[in-house]
């Protein structure tokens, strides 16, 4: 059986790390849904060479591993003087990572949306700009919320690399508990219950928006 | 920074060294978490009375939780209970685990696309179940889930290098060994662009054949092309 003594000697340890986890997270969110959003206006823009650092943007980050990009702002900018802590390090990584998905989420929502739509909101006078502001973007962000939920989803669980920066999350402050108590099954079974305390009621609310969307259609 | 220090043929032999065992484990791990998957995934397509509801539950779970803690745990927390495996075994124990979840839910993705009236149609000329399941659906859901298993594989290869937790010698392991060295500081830039290279290299191929593979199999897209083509000759 599970000793749940330790569940309740360490408890404040293990809240330190849920609650750094969710605030990674969100960093996270906010920073990729920003930058996911630039990259996905670059990729649509009318100017050749924003469409190419889109596209060469979200191409690299999509096809190396995240935690390689951790390595790199947390390694390898010392070289350059600059020292990141952990959690520094690896909420940028983070949200570099999570934003190249973010962006393909975000194209992939415009560009379902009529092109006969942009081409009508232009010729009624509107600016390029306009047209996507109150036309077009509108109709995408209601495409748009499942997918950005589900890479929310693994932006959570991806959060789980910082330990190996000791960035401070629940990984790190689980290593802490283990150094403790010296039991890894137990102590670990109580990790994976607080990720699944976030996760599952996400990946619920992300269901039920696919579901609500597949039927509004 | 320094490049030629950096690609050394001793430092090459040893990042390449890790390559291959990124490659072996993501190899095997794709064909176990395939089979695995696709067992699953049919397990809860089919809604077999508390079976379906078991699998579904353990899809769930293994799938809410960070792949690096699977890593971890099947490495470091299952000796405890009496399960002992080498570092390999362990890394491609716990992904297959982790990616058999993930690619269980393509799977079922793919079957749920099929029109039911499909399987009636089929049921109706006098297929059973498994048969119609076997012929029918799954020859046109396979077609469907291609896109999304090919990155699911993509993910798979990158996600061996969360192997690092347990020391695995794979390609990002070795990498952090090339710099990890007095006087490595230098190292550390070139040796990881070299590393994120060759990750993307394979990932990349990956995708292409993939969108190949997705324009041959997909009959609909091929024949709207040609219809669009000969329409726009006549125009």
């Amino acid at each position: 059986m599970l000793d749940f003594s330790i569940l309740t000697d360490y408890l404040d340890l293990y809240m330190q790390g849920f609650v750094n986890t969710i605030k990674i997270s969100i960093i996270g969110l906010i920073a990729s849904f920003i930058l996911g959003n630039i990259i996905a206006v670059f990729r649509l823009a009318p100017v050749k060479l924003l469409n190419f650092i889109g596209a060469f943007y979200v191409e690299v980050v999509r096809n190396i591993p995240l935690i390689l990009i951790g390595f790199f702002f947390y390694n390898g900018l010392s070289y350059f003087h600059i020292n990141l802590s952990g959690f520094i390090a690896g909420t940028i990584a983070l949200s570099i990572y999570t934003a190249a998905f973010i962006a393909e989420a975000v194209r992939a929502g415009i560009q379902s949306v009529d092109r006969g739509q942009l081409e009508a909101a232009r010729s009624t006078g509107l600016t390029y700009i306009q047209a996507m502001r109150y036309i077009i973007l509108p109709q995408a962000i209601k495409i748009v919320i499942p997918p950005i939920g589900n890479q929310f989803l693994n932006l959570v669980k991806n959060s789980s690399i910082l330990g190996v920066f000791a960035g401070l999350d629940l990984m790190y402050y689980a290593d802490i508990i283990h150094e403790k108590t010296w039991i890894t099954f137990d102590t670990y079974i109580f990790v994976g219950m607080f990720y699944l305390v976030l996760t599952i009621p996400l990946s619920l609310l992300v269901n039920y928006l696919e579901r609500r969307l597949a039927r509004s259609e | 920074m320094d490049f030629a220090g950096a690609y050394s043929g001793e430092n090459l032999a040893y990042l390449l060294q890790g390559f291959a065992v990124t490659l072996k484990v993501a190899v095997v791990s794709i064909i176990l978490s395939f089979i695995f998957g696709c067992v699953l995934g049919i397990l809860r397509y089919t809604k077999i009375p508390v079976l379906s509801s078991v699998v579904a539950l353990i899809v769930e779970v293994i799938r809410n939780l960070p792949l690096i803690l699977i890593i971890f745990f099947t490495y470091f927390a299952l000796p405890e209970v009496g399960i002992k495996m080498s570092v390999t075994m362990a890394a491609i124990a716990a992904l297959t685990v982790f990616e058999s979840a993930m690619i269980a839910e393509i799977v079922r993705g793919g079957l749920n696309s099929i029109p039911k009236g499909q399987i009636e149609a089929a049921r109706s000329s006098g297929l059973n179940y498994i048969q119609t399941l076997w012929h029918i659906i799954l020859p046109q859901a396979l077609k469907k889930m291609i896109p999304p298993l090919v990155s699911q594989f993509i993910s798979l290869l990158k996600d061996t290098s969360l192997a690092i937790i347990i020391s695995l010698p794979e390609l990002l392991h070795n990498a952090k060994g090339v710099y990890s060295g007095e006087n490595g500081a230098k190292y550390i830039i070139p040796i990881l662009l070299l590393s994120a290279f060759m990750y993307f290299m394979v990932n990349y191929l990956l995708s292409i054949l993939a969108r190949k593979l997705e324009k041959r199999l997909d009959p609909d897209r091929s024949t709207a092309k040609q219809l669009a083509n000969t329409t726009e000759n006549m125009i």
